[in-house]
């Protein structure tokens, strides 16, 4: 049996859209796992920051569009921070949830509709705004 | 002196008490804030994806409106700051999004000059968007505040919540240092307060994701909280609304679940360097904060 060993085979459009949407480039993650360990959101993601990227490396882009994960954080950019590559997982998220949004692959996890009316009189507008737009669209 | 200032919506209705505590206390130091003659939200979040010039068109028109009035505009809240500034510098470093978002600029101008009388020019960056903290250091001066502290808060253990907003990312926001950041220790040393290190100071505080879940928020804050508490502070200082509310409001929820929480109260950096000046209580507004600040700081000030 002969082996191709080549990047084609895991490296469709859409994964290359997520790269220029994000600014950020998949491969030059190697996996330390600082991203990981510095998140303050982490215990309620299903998948690992670190491991969003490994499975976007090997091109497992639905199994990322489909995770808690990308609706988990928080863009407080520590993993950017922390990032001894110079990788910002929060954009990559922001990145990944414009797909879902964008191209409409789920409903948003944050309906206007949701927010209560105890949030929208007592939390500041800038909460209420900033997660419809993140996690709205 | 009149420097432009950029409140944003929510020191207009939910901090109130941020926004009347910090034009106070400038009045004494000799500033008056002069609130922008227009502006709107900022859009409180700045898009991390690359493509998005209709996201950075909001705060471009407000830094256009303050180029009208100055070269500089202050600003207080953490959100505001980071998005003025993030898209300050899309502004200067990006020739193509300029020229984008000045269309748009430009297509809105008539209506506009139609119900505002305002005309709005190509902007290209050319203002500098300054931390209210920033202006106590670079315009007044730590010695110059140094000398204006009417009550010196001595022995009260101040811990300076930094948050995110602030400092990342770093090489846009060029504000301190985003793991041990030193600009409100410096900043309480000059009121005479005594800055208490803790680990979480530069953590989140959940941000918005309070509206998703309160869950997330509510775990975050009280890692926050209990930090600064364990290391022996008796109020935490900030600079953020959503910062304030989670870890101020939330400690309901955490006190009903911790045995023996001890509440610590939360309050803006303007609030205590209100006290610190001399100004009433009246004039900086505690009727909003969960955990009461005022015994403690009474108790500080009356010794």
């Amino acid at each position: 049996m002969r082996y191709k060993l080549t990047s084609e085979l895991i490296r469709d459009e859409l994964l290359e859209r997520v790269e220029t949407l994000s600014g950020q480039q998949l491969l030059s993650c190697y996996q330390c796992g600082r991203c990981s360990a510095g998140c303050p959101v982490v215990e309620e993601m299903d998948i690992l920051p670190s491991e969003v990227i490994r499975r976007l490396q090997l091109g497992q882009l639905d199994q990322v569009l489909a995770s808690r994960t990308i609706w988990i954080c928080a863009s407080c950019l520590q993993c950017a921070s922390r990032c001894p590559k110079g990788v910002e997982f929060s954009s990559i998220c922001d990145a990944l949830r414009q797909t879902v949004l964008r191209r409409r692959l789920s409903v948003p996890t944050v309906d206007a509709d949701d927010v209560t009316p105890t949030m929208v009189s007592d939390a500041p507008q800038m909460g209420v705004v900033g997660a419809l737009r993140k996690l709205n669209g | 002196m009149k420097i432009p200032y950029y409140p944003g919506c929510t020191l207009h209705e939910r901090a109130r008490d941020f926004d009347v505590s910090a034009k106070e206390s400038a009045k004494v130091l000799g500033i008056e804030l002069e609130e922008l003659p227009i502006w709107t939200c900022c859009g409180a979040v700045f898009p991390l994806v690359t493509d998005s010039v209709m996201e950075i068109l909001a705060p471009v028109r407000n830094l256009s409106y303050a180029s009208r009035i100055g070269d500089s505009v202050v600003t207080l809240c953490s959100f505001c700051y980071n998005v003025l500034k993030r898209a300050n510098k899309v502004m200067r470093d990006d020739a193509d999004k300029r020229e984008k978002a000045n269309l748009f600029l430009r297509a809105d101008t008539e209506a506009r000059e139609a119900i505002e009388s305002y005309t709005l020019e190509d902007y290209e960056g050319q203002v500098e968007v300054l931390h209210y903290i920033e202006m106590l250091r670079d315009v007044v001066g730590f010695d110059k505040l140094r000398g204006k502290v009417k009550n010196k808060l001595d022995g009260l253990r101040v811990a300076p919540y930094y948050g995110c907003m602030l400092l990342r990312p770093k090489k846009e926001m060029e504000f301190d240092d985003p793991e041990q950041p030193t600009i409100f220790e410096d900043f309480l040393s000059a009121l005479g307060c005594e800055a208490v290190d803790f680990p979480m100071k530069t953590e989140c505080c959940g941000g918005f994701q309070v509206v998703r879940d309160e869950e997330t928020a509510i775990s975050c804050s009280q890692n926050v909280a209990a930090s600064a508490i364990r290391a022996g502070a008796d109020v935490i200082v900030t600079t953020c609304p959503l910062c304030r509310y989670n870890l101020d409001v939330k400690q309901e929820d955490i006190a009903g679940r911790v045995k023996d929480w001890r509440k610590i109260p939360i309050i803006y950096f303007t609030q205590l360097l209100g006290i610190a000046l001399g100004i009433d209580d009246e004039h900086l507004d505690f009727s909003d904060n969960y955990v009461d600040p005022r015994p403690l700081l009474a108790a500080k000030s009356a010794s």
